[in-house]
């Protein structure tokens, strides 16, 4: 069967863009990268910060290295996370029918986001402050750690999962729940690029954390590591990550879904490889060079790794809009016709169920009869009890009260245990609680 | 209609809401607008309180470090992320009207947000710093400035979204004049400010002074300096806690009514506003009588006396949102979309063909014999499925149920004679969207509930139906068909 059979095409929010289209785009990527470098700091620092403490077992500068590391993750998860609103806002006004419907078809696994990222930011605060006192257990101390890391590692997959399930509308009727999305081509490659990306961009942090000038490097190693020892640790970190980025990038680019693609896409993802390679390779020499000159390369690594980020953005965000371009006017096109028809209805209104439905063969009483009908008849029978009392026992109790029953359907109270209150109706105009009244005690 | 729905069968869709939710309000409330002044102003008491030759009292500082502490981790960790979970589970089960809100709010939003980064930054300076700036009373003086400083921005991040809050429940500006604006104007939107002010600031003393019992020995000086400042505390906040307590309550049934066709509230209205003035009693007395006791007996109070009125403040908190989410009934966005997220503009095409006809995920188009319970079904998923369950909370079976009799075979004729009409005696219900044919699948399939104890299951496990008549090549069929009549008519 064609894709194209079992596409929804669904009414778009009848609401404008908050601004020009154009606008929106660029504050969600601009708004995205901020969120994502400090998103890679914290799953990057966390995985960082556990190799090294379990590295840190048998040699002891490597534990305190882990804990230095540990320090700047609670802080980066924390701008992580507010600088995440923004993106989040930008997406869901954007593209709302994509972003939703990915989250819903997704939603255990969605959701499961909130509470798992909670569990995973306690323990890194576990971790942060008992490290003096589990110093005699250190492997109850890694183990908390390790769980965060693998919260961390799973987190990112749900996110990927939804980024790519909103493009392709031609699969959510195919989908059933999280895993079954997760298995979609292109998801895996991107993730590990993405924990690739996470490692390099830590190790480039690492060596300008290491190498500020108030940073006490003398006080916190006590000599087991010099700066030079740090920033080439920092290095050869960024160097895996990076190495990691490249080749799973070459996969991502391969197993992109043709849907999208153009020589646009690939020309600036192109572009965007090439950059990371002399990212790499700068961060190599930095590696292999001489250590007076270990700074020599660090701008051009930053500016390389910055302009690839808003490359590689600005192609993902290109190949989201060419992939989406047909289905977004054809939903427009829907959800305006949609609209007309509405409006059309609205403005010719065929009255059926507002006109009294009047039985002429009930002399006077026929008003109030219909009146009872729409509004009492569904809980209310002659001789019968339905939800309330039957009318017989009205006229029972009020046949000679006719203000205390026109009281009453105004604001009843509760007089039977075995019964539900029943609700005021103080909506009825004064002429239709009299003719309803005399509808009820002319019963008999 | 046109979202994948997600549902949860059991717990109830509101309730995942609920919990987020409130937990979020009980973080932001109590231990960051209310806590970070009760905390910055106990460090200046301690600067003040310390011997002339030192900077601070360091044992003082040490406890209200330890309090900042206890916030810091929680605010930063429960209290951010529920905060984007509002978000994550309205998406989930109020799409339209959150995409809705975005599309209008979304400086709105914006302007809230940068508010936010600020406050966190200010909150991760002013914590990660305390330590360092122990060391001279200028960097303490500074540190104690950025408290402040922080105070007054998480106050901000409130009185904007108050706004929000206000202009969702603002009946008829939505439909007239789509700004933020109009949230600051809102009738409610100063007595919610007024009471939910005072109210933090009364959570944050008593939550603060359980911290403060659990944190210090038994019969020290320690805690009963911390106890009486505490006591003093909630002695300045409660008097305004229950004036603007009392203002927000008595400009409710104004809210409500906007709302509503009914002149007067509905029963259950009325119970929860009852309830209200309870608690508003409650809770200001049993604070005062705790702020006296800590005040004069400073030496006596322990954890057991706490904690009481600690969870106390916080359901005095809750039990405020629950009544402002339920002034909201019928609509979700006032006039504009109903509670079963459809729009109020399009009942009358919906009542005349029908939802499913307009229904982007459904097995059924036209309802025959064959299908009516899977047509029932997806009625019930599009148009009831938002607050109501099968048989959980809120279920529709017991709602039924309690009307014609527990365990009673449920009629298909009562129910099809109450569904349409059930909006002018319950006018917290939206309603019924559908046509003749709808409302009968809906009742049949409601007894079919009954009757076999069959659950239903949200898009998150059992995928969606897609709309034959929606799919891409209908729509495009459709739309190219269109054209050509245009053509063909200027032709012409």
């Amino acid at each position: 069967m064609l894709l194209q059979a079992n596409m929804p095409v669904p009414k778009d929010v009848p609401l404008p863009l908050p601004l020009p289209e154009g606008l929106l785009v660029t504050l969600l990527v601009v708004s995205f990268l901020l969120h994502i470098v400090f998103i890679n700091l914290m799953v990057g620092g966390s995985i960082v910060a556990l190799w090294a403490q379990i590295k840190g077992l048998k040699d002891k500068r490597f534990d305190e290295f882990a804990h230095e590391v540990g320090k700047t993750i609670t802080v980066n998860k924390s701008l992580a996370v507010v600088l995440g609103v923004a993106p989040l806002l930008s997406i869901n006004a954007l593209y709302t029918v994509y972003f939703y419907s990915a989250n819903a078809l997704t939603g255990y696994a969605w959701i499961m986001i909130i509470p798992l990222v909670i569990i995973a930011f306690l323990l890194t605060y576990l971790h942060k402050y008992t490290w003096k006192a589990l110093e005699n257990s250190k492997r109850l101390h890694i183990g908390i750690m390790a769980i965060a890391v693998a919260i961390f590692l799973f987190i990112p997959l749900i996110f990927l999962t939804n980024v790519n399930l909103m493009m392709f509308p031609e699969k959510w009727g195919v989908v059933k729940g999280f895993f079954s999305a997760l298995m979609l081509p292109n998801v895996w490659p991107r993730y590990l690029e993405f924990i690739g990306a996470s490692v390099g961009v830590t190790g480039v942090f690492l060596v300008w954390y290491s190498g500020r000038k108030n940073y006490p490097v003398e006080t916190i190693y006590n000599g087991t590591f010099s700066r030079y020892e740090l920033k080439k640790l920092g290095f050869s970190i960024a160097a895996v990550g990076l190495s990691l980025q490249v080749l799973f990038g070459v996969i991502v680019l391969f197993t992109l879904p043709s849907k999208g693609m153009g020589f646009d896409v690939i020309g600036i993802m192109g572009v965007a490889g090439l950059l990371l390679v002399t990212a790499l390779w700068y961060t190599y020499q930095s590696i292999i060079g001489e250590p007076e000159k270990i700074d020599a390369h660090f701008k051009k690594i930053v500016v390389a790794m910055l302009v690839f980020m808003v490359a590689y953005g600005g192609s993902r965000q290109l190949y989201r809009h060419k992939s989406l371009d047909k289905h977004q006017q054809l939903m427009a096109a829907r959800t305006e016709a949609f609209e007309k028809r509405s409006k059309e209805v609205r403005e010719n209104p065929v009255e059926e169920e507002q006109v009294l439905e009047i039985d002429p063969s009930l002399g006077d009483v026929a008003e109030g009869a219909a009146i009872f009908k729409q509004n009492c008849g569904a809980c209310h029978q002659k001789d019968k009890k339905l939800v309330g009392p039957p009318m017989t026992e009205m006229v029972a109790i009020y046949a000679d009260n006719e203000e205390g029953l026109k009281n009453w359907i105004k604001a009843p109270g509760k007089k039977r245990p075995d019964f539900p209150q029943m609700p005021g109706f103080p909506q009825l105009s004064e002429n239709d609680l009299q003719e309803v009244s005399n509808y009820i005690l002319s019963i008999q | 209609m046109d979202f994948p729905m997600f549902h949860l069968d059991w717990l109830n869709d509101r309730f995942l809401i609920a919990t987020i939710a409130i937990l979020h309000v009980f973080i932001n409330h109590g231990l960051a607008v209310g806590f970070v002044p009760y905390i910055t102003w106990l460090e200046q008491k301690g600067v003040k309180n310390s011997a002339s030759n030192q900077i601070t009292d360091l044992k003082w500082d040490q406890l209200i470090y330890q309090k900042m502490k206890v916030a810091f981790i929680i605010t930063t960790s429960i209290g951010a992320m529920t905060g984007v979970g509002i978000w994550f589970s309205a998406a989930l089960i109020s799409p339209s009207s959150i995409g809705s809100l975005i599309r209008v709010f979304y400086w709105g939003w914006f302007t809230e947000w940068l508010v936010f980064v600020t406050e966190v930054v200010l909150i991760l300076i002013y914590f990660l710093t305390w330590k360092n700036a122990n060391t001279s009373l200028k960097a303490k003086l500074k540190h104690i400035r950025f408290g402040w400083a922080l105070s007054i921005f998480s106050w901000f991040t409130m009185a904007i979204i108050v706004s929000i809050l206000g202009f969702m429940m603002d009946p008829g500006n939505w439909n007239t004049d789509k700004t933020l604006l109009n949230g600051f104007t809102n009738p409610i939107y100063l007595p919610q400010l007024l009471f939910r002010t005072p109210t933090a600031l009364l959570v944050a003393g008593v939550f603060g002074m359980t911290l403060t019992v659990i944190f210090t020995k038994k019969g020290s000086e320690l805690r009963s300096k911390a106890v009486k400042y505490a006591g003093q505390w909630v002695l300045v906040w409660t008097p305004l806690v229950i004036l603007g307590a009392v203002y927000y309550w008595s400009v409710m049934p104004s809210a409500m009514k906007d709302n509503m066709s009914t002149a007067v509230g509905t029963m259950e209205f009325a119970q929860y506003y009852n309830l209200l003035k309870y608690f508003i009693i409650g809770t200001g007395a049993l604070s005062i009588l705790l702020a006296l006791w800590a005040v004069l007996k400073p030496r006596s109070v322990k954890l057991v006396h706490v904690i009481v009125p600690c969870l106390l403040v916080f359901g005095f908190l809750g039990i405020f949102e629950r009544v402002r989410e339920f002034i909201r009934k019928p609509y979700v966005i006032g006039n504009y979309m109903y509670s079963n997220l459809l729009k109020v503009d399009d009942y009358p095409l919906y009542k005349k063909d029908g939802i499913l006809k307009y229904a982007t995920y459904t097995s059924v188009t036209e309802i025959t014999d064959e299908n009516q319970l899977e047509a029932g079904k997806d009625v019930f998923m599009n148009a009831c499925s938002r607050c109501h369950t099968t048989h959980g909370i809120n279920s529709i079976v017991d709602v039924f149920e309690s009307m014609y009799g527990e365990g009673k075979p449920l009629s298909e004729a009562s129910m099809i004679a109450y569904i349409p009409n059930m909006h002018n005696g319950r006018t917290y219900m939206p309603p019924f969207p559908g046509n003749q044919v709808e409302l009968e699948a809906l009742a049949a399939y409601i007894k079919s509930l009954q009757e076999t104890g069959e659950v239903l299951e949200g898009v998150q496990t059992s995928g969606v139906d897609v709309n034959p008549n929606f799919t891409a090549t209908s729509v495009s069929k459709e739309l190219e068909e269109k054209n050509e009549s245009e053509i063909a008519l200027n032709k012409d």
